[in-house]
C-alpha cells in the first residue's frame, strides 16, 4: 500500500485514505461555452497517460477533503512530489526512469 | 517406535509422544513434533500423491514450503477440508485426518495413469492445439473431462466456519527468514535498540540449522545456538517473534505482508479463535533472509517415489531422526550433498553410492566421503529408475559413455544446487544481476529500503553469513535512529558445507529422452522434452515458454523449476540465461487462504448495512426490504398474505384515492451554503437559481461536462445564502465529490461551504389527496393553503414540536409533503404521522408503489432511465436548461455534435397492445419484428410497470426518434413470441397535472 504525502495536512498517510482524481493541470477552460470542438476534445477527453513522470489529482477524501497535485513515477510507482492545489508544476530533474 | 524408519539416536523429537494420524483411512503413528511428511516417511510411506496430468505415482520431494509433490487434503470435519495442503508444511497433531488428491480409484491404482502412456497427447501446448475446434465442445467435452482427469485437490463445498484476524504493525527493522542470517541480523538489530519483528515460516526458528550438522555458531552446535538467540531475543521487550508466519508479499513503501498460521497444527483449536493472522508490517527496514532452495537433478525417471532434495532427506534425518530408506543413493552436482550422505552414513544407513556429475569433484567433504567408505562416482549419470510405486534401483553411466551399470536402491537424494530465494526482493522490485560464474540470480539493485543477507543474497560460507548478517541488523538499526542498549554480541560461525556451484537443467550424460520422462516441473507434469519443444515451435522468452508448457505454475510457482526451465531454453536459443529472461515473481510467495485476506469483511461484515431512523417501524409493520446500495429500504408492505402484486396494486390505488405515507430518508441531502451559493448552484446545475425566491424549490439537473445526465434532484432555497439540495439516493457521495471538485479546483474563489446532511435528516412524504389533512395538525406556524405554500415550496418550522424543514414536493404527481425532521426524532415524528394517516384512511408504502407511482407521471429515475449516455433533452427536460445562461458544468459538452444530431435515442412511453403484459426492462425494441438477424435495434425500455390506477401496463423506453413516433406500432421480440406496442407519451396519468396542486 502506498503512503501519501497529503500536502494540506503535512502527514503522510496510508493509500486507503486518498481517491484518485485523474490528470492535474488541465485547467477548465475560462470561456468553455465558446470553445472549439477540438479545444473541448484537447480539454475533455485527451490525457497524457506518460511512462515516467505523470502529475496526476488525488483527493485526501479520508481526511482534510482536499484535492492536491502528485507527481509520481508510473515505473516506479514512487511520489516524488505532492503539492497544493494551484501551485506550478515541480521540477523534477532526472527523476522519472 | 512411532514408525519403521525411525531411528532411536537420531533427531530432536521426543519418542515418548507419539500422536495417532491416518492417511487414506489408514492409521499411522507419528511424534509430537513432526511434519506430516516426516511421520509418513517414519512409517515407510512415499507414495503420497498422483501428478496433475500424467497421474504418475510421486513421493515427497523437499522437507519445506517449496513441495511440489505431496499435496493432500486435511479433513477435520464438513466444513474444514482443505485441499492442496503440502504434507512437508502441515505439523502433525493428534487424529489429523489426512487424504491423497487426483486419484481415482485409489491411489496405488489410478485409472488416469492411462494419460500416461497416452503422453504424446498432453505434450506442450496441448491446451491450445488438441482442443482448437468445435468451440462449444470446450465447454460440454474438453474442460470438463480436463478438469476431472487433470487436477489438484478438491475445493470445500461449505462455508468457511473459521475467524480469520488481520493486523497493521509499524517497525524500525523486519526481518524475514529465521535461519542463521535472519537470527543475527534481528539479533544485531535488537542489540542496538531497533523495534525488530523477526518472521519464519517453520514451528522453529533455525533454517538450515535444521540439518546443517557441522555449523557451529559461538561455540555451539548450529541448532542449539538458534534456540537460546531465539530464547534471547524473546526476552526483550523491543522484539516481536512470529513464528509459523511466511512473508508473502513485498508492497510499495516497505510493506511487507505476513500470513500467520495460529491453529492448523492443533488437534483440537478452539473455534473462536483466529485460524489464521494476515499481518501488514511497515517497517523502517527489511532485512531479507530468505534462503535458498535446493534443485533436483533432471534426469529419465527422476519423479519416482523414493527420490527427493538431498537436503530434504537430511533434514528427515537429522531434525525428525526419520531414515528415507534403507539403501539410500545420492545424486549430485554439487558438495552439499555429500554432507547428506556422511550423515546417512553415520546413522548406519547404507549409501550404496554417491553419483557426481562433475568429472573431478574436490574438497573437504568429497575426501570425507571417500573416507568414509562411500563409493563416489565422479562424472557418472543417473539414466534411469525402477520400481513401480517406490524407487527399487537406478541406472548409472559414466557421462563419457560405457557400460550401464544398475544399483538397488529405496531412495534417492539429488541436489543440482541451490538457488537464492529472491522472491521476496524481486516483489519489492529490486533489480536481479545474474553472476555467471555460479549461474544464479543474486540481489542488485535495491529499490526499495532493505537489505538481503546469506544464502538469499548468495553468501554460502556461514561464517560469511553470520557476519554479514550481524553487520546489515546493526546497520538497519542505526539507520532508523535506534539507541543501542545492552551488550551487542559478535558470535562466530562455521561449518564445513558449502553451498555453491551445481547445474541447471538436464544433469550431463542424462539427457532427455532416452531412458522416460525427465521433470523440470513435477506440480505441473512439465518435462525437459516439453521445454525444448516449446523453444523449437518458436517461443522465444521464459515468458511464453511459462504460459506454453505450463511450467512454474499453480500452487509452487516453480521454486524448484524455474532456473532449470530457464536454463534449457537458454541453451536450446544459444544465448545467455538473462537474456532468455527470468519470470516475474508475484505474491504470494506460497498460497494464502482467502480467508486470511479477507479477515473479517465476510458475511454481516463483508460492507455496512444502512437503515433509516423508521426502519424498525417499517420492519414491525411486516415491510418486505429491498438493498439499494448499501441501504436498506422498505419494498413493499403486504398484508393478510398478500403477494408483492396484490400489496404493490393497493399502496398505488390508495395513495391516489386517499394518500400514502413513505420513508424517503435516504434520499441523498447536500446543504449548500455560504454568500456565492447561488452562483455556485447556476454552475453545478442546468437550471437557473438566481432568481429562485427563498421557500421555493425547484427541480435540477446536473450533468457532467460532456453534457450528459448525472444526477438530478429537488432543491429548495431556505435563505438568499442556503440551499438545500437533494440527490439520488445511490448518488449523494459522487455528487458532493463533484462539486467539491470543482469548488476546490475550479471556483476556489466562490465562498460557498458543503455539507453532507443524508444522515441527518429523516424524510417521511405523504402523498395523496388527504396529505394536508394528515400533516396539518402536526405542523406549527405554517399556513398549509394552496395559496400560501403552493407545490413547490418550503417552510422551516416545527412539527411534532421538532424543527423541522417542510416541503410541499410530489414524486406521485398527488399533493405531497415531505417532512424533514433530525433523524434523531424521525420514528416518533413517523408514528406521530402515521396516526394522522390511519384516521385518513391512508397506507405505508415501499419503493416498488414509489417507482409505479412516479413512472405513471412520466418521472425518471436517473440511472434506470438514463445510463451515462442521456442528455436532458433525451429525456424530454430541455426545459430544465437555462436558456440565458453562460455558464454551467456541461454547457459545452451539450453543444457536441452527436448531442445536437438528428436521430438520438429519446425517452416516451410504451402502452403494450394487451394491457396486461408487462414489458421486461432491457428488452430491446424493433420497427421490423419480420426482419433477418441481427434486427436493427430502435432502442430498449428502462422502466416496465403494472399500472393499478392506470388498468394497464405502462412503460419507458428511450427509442431513435421516440418523440416524433407518438401512435406509432412498435415490437418487443422476446424468446417466446413478439409483443406488439404504442408510442405514447411518458405520462400516463393525470396528464395536465392538475393533482399535484390540490
Ligand atoms: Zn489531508
Amino acid at each position: 500500500m502506498l503512503l501519501i504525502y497529503c500536502p494540506y495536512c503535512e502527514e503522510e498517510r496510508p493509500e486507503l485514505e486518498f481517491r484518485h482524481a485523474g490528470e492535474a493541470h488541465i485547467a477548465r477552460p475560462e470561456n468553455i461555452a465558446g470553445i472549439s470542438d477540438e479545444a473541448f476534445e484537447r480539454y475533455f477527453f485527451i490525457r497524457s497517460n506518460p511512462k515516467g513522470i505523470a502529475y496526476e489529482r488525488w483527493r485526501h477524501i479520508h481526511g482534510c477533503a482536499r484535492f492536491f497535485n502528485a507527481a509520481r513515477d508510473t515505473v516506479s510507482d514512487r511520489f516524488l512530489a505532492t503539492y497544493r492545489t494551484g501551485e506550478p508544476k515541480p521540477r523534477l530533474e532526472g527523476e522519472g526512469q | 517406535m512411532a514408525g519403521a524408519f525411525r531411528l532411536p539416536a537420531a533427531g530432536r523429537l521426543d519418542a515418548g509422544r507419539t500422536l495417532r494420524f491416518t492417511f487414506d483411512g489408514v492409521s499411522h503413528t507419528g511424534l509430537a513434533g513432526d511434519t506430516l511428511a516426516s511421520a509418513l516417511l517414519a512409517n515407510g510411506v512415499h507414495l503420497v500423491g498422483r501428478s496433475f496430468k500424467y497421474h504418475r505415482p510421486r513421493g515427497i520431494l523437499a522437507a519445506g514450503a517449496e513441495e511440489p509433490n505431496a499435496l493432500v487434503g486435511i479433513h477435520r470435519d464438513a466444513a474444514r477440508r482443505t485441499p492442496n495442503v503440502r504434507a512437508t508444511v502441515q505439523e502433525l497433531y493428534d487424529g489429523l485426518n489426512a487424504v491423497s488428491q487426483n486419484r481415482w480409484p485409489s491411489l496405488s491404482f489410478d485409472v488416469g495413469a492411462l494419460n500416461d502412456l497416452a503422453a504424446p497427447f498432453f505434450s506442450a501446448g496441448f491446451y491450445y492445439k488438441t482442443f482448437m475446434w468445435p468451440r462449444a465442445a470446450w465447454e460440454r467435452l474438453y474442460e470438463p473431462v480436463i478438469r476431472r482427469a487433470a487436477g489438484l485437490g478438491v475445493a470445500p463445498d461449505q462455508p468457511d466456519p473459521d475467524n480469520y484476524s488481520n493486523r497493521f504493525a509499524h517497525c524500525d527493522v523486519l526481518v524475514v527468514g529465521a535461519g542463521p542470517a535472519g537470527l543475527a541480523a534481528a539479533l544485531a538489530a535488537a542489540e542496538a535498540g531497533a523495534r525488530v519483528i523477526l518472521a519464519d515460516e517453520q514451528p522453529q526458528p533455525g533454517g538450515s540449522l535444521r540439518f546443517e550438522s557441522g555449523a557451529v555458531i559461538d561455540g555451539k552446535p548450529g541448532w542449539e545456538w538458534a534456540q537460546e538467540t531465539v530464547a534471547r531475543l524473546a526476552a526483550k521487550d523491543n522484539v516481536r517473534i512470529l513464528t509459523r508466519t511466511t512473508g508473502f508479499g513485498y508492497y510499495a513503501h516497505n510493506m511487507v505482508a505476513l500470513a500467520e498460521r495460529l491453529t492448523d497444527h492443533l488437534a483440537a483449536p478452539d473455534a473462536q479463535a483466529p485460524r489464521e493472522r494476515l499481518w501488514q508490517v511497515r517497517a523502517g527496514r527489511v532485512v531479507l533472509a530468505t534462503g535458498a532452495i535446493e534443485r533436483h537433478m533432471v534426469f529419465p525417471g527422476n519423479d519416482r517415489p523414493g527420490i527427493m532434495l538431498a537436503a530434504a532427506g537430511r533434514t528427515y534425518l537429522n531434525h525428525y531422526g526419520v531414515a528415507v530408506g534403507r539403501r539410500v543413493a545420492v545424486y549430485t552436482a554439487c558438495d552439499s550433498a555429500y554432507a547428506a550422505a556422511l550423515d546417512l552414513k553415520k546413522q548406519g544407513i547404507a549409501v550404496p553410492v554417491l553419483v557426481d556429475a562433475r568429472q573431478a569433484p574436490q574438497g573437504g567433504l568429497v575426501e570425507q566421503a571417500r573416507e568414509a567408505g562411500i563409493e563416489v562416482l565422479a562424472g557418472h549419470a543417473v539414466t534411469g529408475t525402477r520400481g513401480r510405486l517406490r524407487l527399487s534401483a537406478i541406472e548409472v553411466v559414466p557421462v563419457a559413455g560405457g557400460p550401464q551399470r544398475r544399483v538397488e536402491a529405496d531412495a534417492l537424494l539429488t541436489s543440482a544446487g541451490w538457488t537464492p530465494a529472491v522472491h521476496l526482493f524481486s516483489q519489492s522490485r529490486g533489480k536481479l544481476a545474474y553472476d555467471a560464474g555460479t549461474g544464479r540470480f543474486l540481489p542488485g539493485t535495491h529499490a526499495q529500503n532493505a537489505v538481503c543477507v546469506g544464502a538469499c543474497n548468495g553468501t554460502t560460507d556461514l561464517g560469511m553469513v553470520v557476519e554479514e548478517a550481524l553487520h546489515a541488523g546493526a546497520e538497519a538499526a542505526g539507520q532508523t535512529g535506534a539507541q543501542a542498549r545492552g551488550a551487542t554480541a559478535r558470535p562466530e560461525a562455521r561449518s564445513p558445507e558449502g553451498w555453491s556451484a551445481g547445474i541447471a537443467g538436464p544433469a550431463p550424460g542424462a539427457e532427455a529422452g532416452k531412458g522416460g520422462k525427465a521433470f523440470v516441473d513435477f506440480q505441473n507434469d512439465v518435462t525437459a522434452k516439453d521445454i525444448a519443444q516449446a523453444v523449437r515451435e518458436g517461443m522465444r522468452s521464459i515468458e511464453h515458454v511459462k504460459r506454453f508448457t505450463t511450467t512454474g505454475m499453480a500452487t509452487d510457482q516453480g521454486k524448484t523449476s524455474n532456473l532449470h526451465a530457464l536454463a534449457i531454453a537458454a541453451r536450446m536459443l544459444d544465448k545467455p540465461v538473462p537474456e532468455v529472461g527470468l519470470t516475474t515473481f508475484r505474491p504470494p510467495y506460497t498460497p494464502v487462504t482467502f480467508g486470511a485476506l479477507v479477515g473479517h469483511g465476510r458475511g454481516a461484515l463483508f460492507e455496512p448495512t444502512r437503515r433509516t431512523p423508521i426502519h424498525a417501524w417499517a420492519e414491525a409493520h411486516g415491510a418486505v426490504f429491498e438493498d439499494v446500495g448499501q441501504w436498506k429500504r422498505a419494498w413493499y408492505f403486504p398484508k393478510d398474505g398478500e403477494d408483492m402484486h396484490a400489496a404493490v396494486a393497493r399502496e398505488c390505488r390508495t395513495v391516489r384515492q386517499a394518500a400514502g405515507i413513505f420513508d424517503a430518508s435516504t434520499l441523498g441531502k447536500i446543504e449548500v451554503v455560504g454568500p456565492d451559493a447561488a452562483r455556485f448552484m447556476e454552475l453545478m446545475y442546468t437550471n437557473p437559481w438566481a432568481r429562485l425566491e427563498v421557500g421555493r424549490c425547484r427541480y435540477g439537473i446536473m450533468l457532467r461536462e460532456d453534457g450528459f445526465i448525472y444526477d438530478d434532484g429537488v432543491v429548495g432555497r431556505l435563505a438568499e445564502d442556503r440551499f438545500h439540495v437533494t440527490t439520488t439516493t445511490g448518488g449523494a457521495p459522487r455528487v458532493l465529490h463533484h462539486m467539491e471538485d470543482y469548488l476546490q479546483t475550479e471556483f476556489p474563489h466562490l465562498k460557498v461551504w458543503l455539507t453532507s446532511t443524508t444522515e441527518q435528516w429523516a424524510v417521511i412524504a405523504v402523498q395523496g389527496p388527504r396529505a394536508r389533512d394528515i400533516v396539518a395538525p402536526l405542523v406549527e406556524g405554517v399556513d398549509l393553503s394552496d395559496a400560501a405554500m403552493p407545490h413547490m415550496s418550503v417552510r422551516t418550522c416545527r412539527v411534532c414540536g421538532v424543527p423541522a424543514r417542510l416541503f410541499r414536493i410530489s414524486f406521485t404527481g398527488e399533493r405531497g409533503f415531505e417532512i424533514n425532521v433530525p433523524a434523531d426524532h424521525g420514528l416518533a415524528v413517523w408514528e406521530a404521522v402515521w396516526a394522522q394517516g390511519e384516521r385518513h384512511g391512508a397506507v405505508a408504502y415501499g419503493t416498488e408503489t414509489m417507482h409505479v407511482l412516479r413512472a405513471e407521471k412520466g418521472f425518471i429515475i436517473v440511472g434506470q432511465d438514463t445510463d451515462g449516455t442521456v442528455t436532458p433533452d433525451d429525456a424530454g427536460l430541455a426545459w430544465a436548461i437555462g436558456k440565458k445562461k453562460t455558464d454551467f458544468v456541461g454547457i459545452r459538452g451539450l453543444r457536441r455534435t452527436d448531442l445536437v444530431a438528428p436521430g438520438r435515442r429519446q425517452l416516451i412511453g410504451l402502452k403494450t397492445l394487451d394491457p396486461s403484459i408487462v414489458l421486461e426492462e432491457g428488452a430491446q425494441i424493433v420497427a421490423d419484428p419480420n426482419q433477418k438477424v441481427p434486427m436493427k435495434m430502435l432502442g430498449f425500455v428502462t422502466s416496465a410497470y403494472w399500472s393499478e390506477n392506470c388498468g394497464h401496463s405502462i412503460a419507458l423506453a428511450l427509442v431513435e426518434d421516440g418523440r416524433a413516433r407518438m401512435g406509432e406500432r412498435l415490437y418487443v421480440p422476446m424468446p417466446d413470441g413478439t409483443i406488439e406496442v404504442e408510442v405514447t407519451s411518458t405520462v400516463f396519468f393525470d396528464e395536465k397535472g392538475e393533482r399535484v396542486h390540490g
